[in-house]
């Protein structure tokens, strides 16, 4: 075992961090510019995501296993697209069982 | 070429031996009574005696910032301070052993503020004692040179940081004959470092110190990764392996150089003594001047010193102490509110020992004031009657305080 904290850059390497998140972002397609334009423009909400959950597109595609749910995309985003809804209203936080890593 | 001897302060000693460790990077802020050391080095660095990076820095805090950043890469770095300037740093002073980083800093030792005072005591080192260095104290200049070098070798073999801790005034600027051993002895001695845990490679990048979870998880590649708890029990495990390797590289200090300081502990006087007078630092070599005069009053005193104060070397104390009468420890510190440290802790490791002695503390020497061997005779000898009239605890005796006045 090492005897130290050290790693190597990789998605999850700091754990499943979903699993800390009290609201969620839901993206309201109508609203977003990428997808009311039809292109890859904007982007602003992968731009600010500090975790590197959100994937670029038409339409950002959020990585619930690992978004915190800090709220910066929401924030940022020009069109107000992007809400933060308390995890409560969508349920247990929905985190596939059966991808739980080795303890 | 052999060894040289010069008349130096501790300070120039603590100096020297970074020098002959062949640091190759330094960064320290000036505080008294340490300030010296680092303006030797500094001035070696600009003549070229010393090919070293010299890192001037805003704060003690920065000081060991940049060298937990220099030894993360694998160089050898060197700092050293005082007091507030070692509590300024404390953050940091935890962030190297977690990390597991093999840096050496001399503690010119001395007490902590408020009231301010730039004296002597050993307040500073006892506070960090808890974060996980090894702590070795120095009884004069030529220990602070030899165990600032054998501290590289501690560390580098356990991937620890090493505080050697001398008494600020009493022995940082204090004039002594010190042999100088030969850059070809300490190299012999000191190989250069080449085995770091952390690994910088841009072609394999790495998270170095990220944050862990609570329990241990795997990494992306399937393998277990120890949670805080198996990392600081293997730090917890490296600390008590220090107790074997301080004395091995007592030894072969000893075999390269021919000068060894009792490993974990030293003694005078200890063989048939009945009462014995625990010190660290400057403070035991005043007792051997005090169990002299008891011994010709009659009474079987000698000293047992602390050298290696972490990992606490209970072993070593339980086999020296079983069997005597009384252990009297002169703390130069205090746990506020509690007693001596080293009392504290030397009284827990002879818990439950068949023939172990009562254990008494008496505290001296706080803020620079004076400590005669006369006081900690006197001291002895209140002890003894203390332990005569049947005590085997009592309140910690507080030498030369002179409240009210008197």
């Amino acid at each position: 075992m090492s005897e130290i904290s050290m790693s190597r850059p990789a998605v999850g390497e700091a754990g499943r961090t979903g699993e800390w998140r009290n609201s969620r972002p839901v993206v309201d397609p109508s609203k977003c510019l990428a997808v009311r334009q039809g292109k890859v423009t904007c982007q602003i909400c992968w731009a600010y995501c500090p975790d590197g959950c959100i994937a670029q597109g038409v339409g950002p595609v959020i990585d619930l296993t690992y978004c915190k749910g800090c709220g910066i995309c929401a924030e940022e985003c020009p069109a107000k697209a992007i809400e933060m809804q308390p995890e409560a209203t969508h349920g247990v936080c929905a985190i596939d069982e059966d991808e739980e890593v080795a303890r | 070429m052999s060894e040289q001897v010069s008349v130096m302060t501790g300070n120039e000693a603590a100096a020297t031996a970074a020098k002959l460790a062949r640091v190759q990077v330094i960064a320290a802020y000036p505080i008294t009574p340490q300030s010296p050391v680092v303006e030797q080095l500094a001035a070696w660095v600009e003549s070229g005696e010393l090919p070293a990076e010299f890192v001037a820095v805003e704060s003690e805090h920065s000081a060991m910032t940049v060298c937990i950043g220099a030894s993360t890469v694998g160089a050898r770095t060197f700092t050293a301070t005082s007091a507030n300037g070692l509590a300024y740093m404390t953050e940091q002073v935890w962030w190297a052993p977690g990390a597991r980083l093999p840096i050496v800093m001399c503690i010119a030792n001395r007490a902590m503020a408020a009231p301010w005072n730039v004296l002597n005591d050993q307040q500073d080192s006892m506070s960090v004692r808890d974060a996980g260095w090894v702590q070795l104290y120095c009884r004069t200049n030529q220990e602070i040179l030899d165990t600032t070098v054998q501290a590289y070798r501690i560390a580098e073999r356990l991937h620890l940081p090493v505080m050697v801790c001398y008494d600020g005034f009493l022995l940082s600027h204090t004039m002594m004959p010190v042999a100088v051993p030969t850059a070809e002895e300490i190299d012999s001695f000191l190989p250069p470092f080449t085995e770091p845990f952390t690994v910088v490679d841009v072609d394999d990048p790495r998270n170095i110190g990220p944050v862990v979870i609570a329990d241990p998880r795997a990494d992306e590649t399937g393998v277990v990764r120890g949670g805080y708890m198996e990392i600081r029990a293997m730090h917890h495990r490296a600390l008590l392996e220090a107790l074997d390797v301080i004395v091995e590289t007592d030894d072969e200090y000893a075999a390269a150089v021919g000068r060894a300081w009792g490993g974990l502990t030293w003694e005078y006087l200890l063989d048939d003594a009945e009462v014995v007078l625990v010190a660290a630092g400057s403070l035991g070599t005043q007792a051997t001047v005090t169990v002299e005069a008891l011994r010709a009053e009659g009474i079987k005193a000698g000293v047992l010193g602390i050298r290696a104060y972490r990992p606490f070397p209970v072993e070593a104390l339980r086999d020296k102490l079983a069997g005597r009468k009384l252990a009297l420890v002169f703390d130069k510190a205090l746990s506020y509110g509690y007693e001596g440290p080293i009392c504290s802790d030397l009284r827990g490791s002879l818990l439950g020992v068949e023939g172990a002695p009562a254990v008494f503390g008496a505290v001296c020497g706080l803020g620079g004031r004076e400590v005669t061997p006369d006081h900690l005779a006197d001291a002895t000898r209140r002890a003894i009657a203390d332990l005569e009239a049947g005590a085997r605890t009592r309140e910690t005796d507080w030498i030369n305080l002179h409240l009210d006045g008197e």
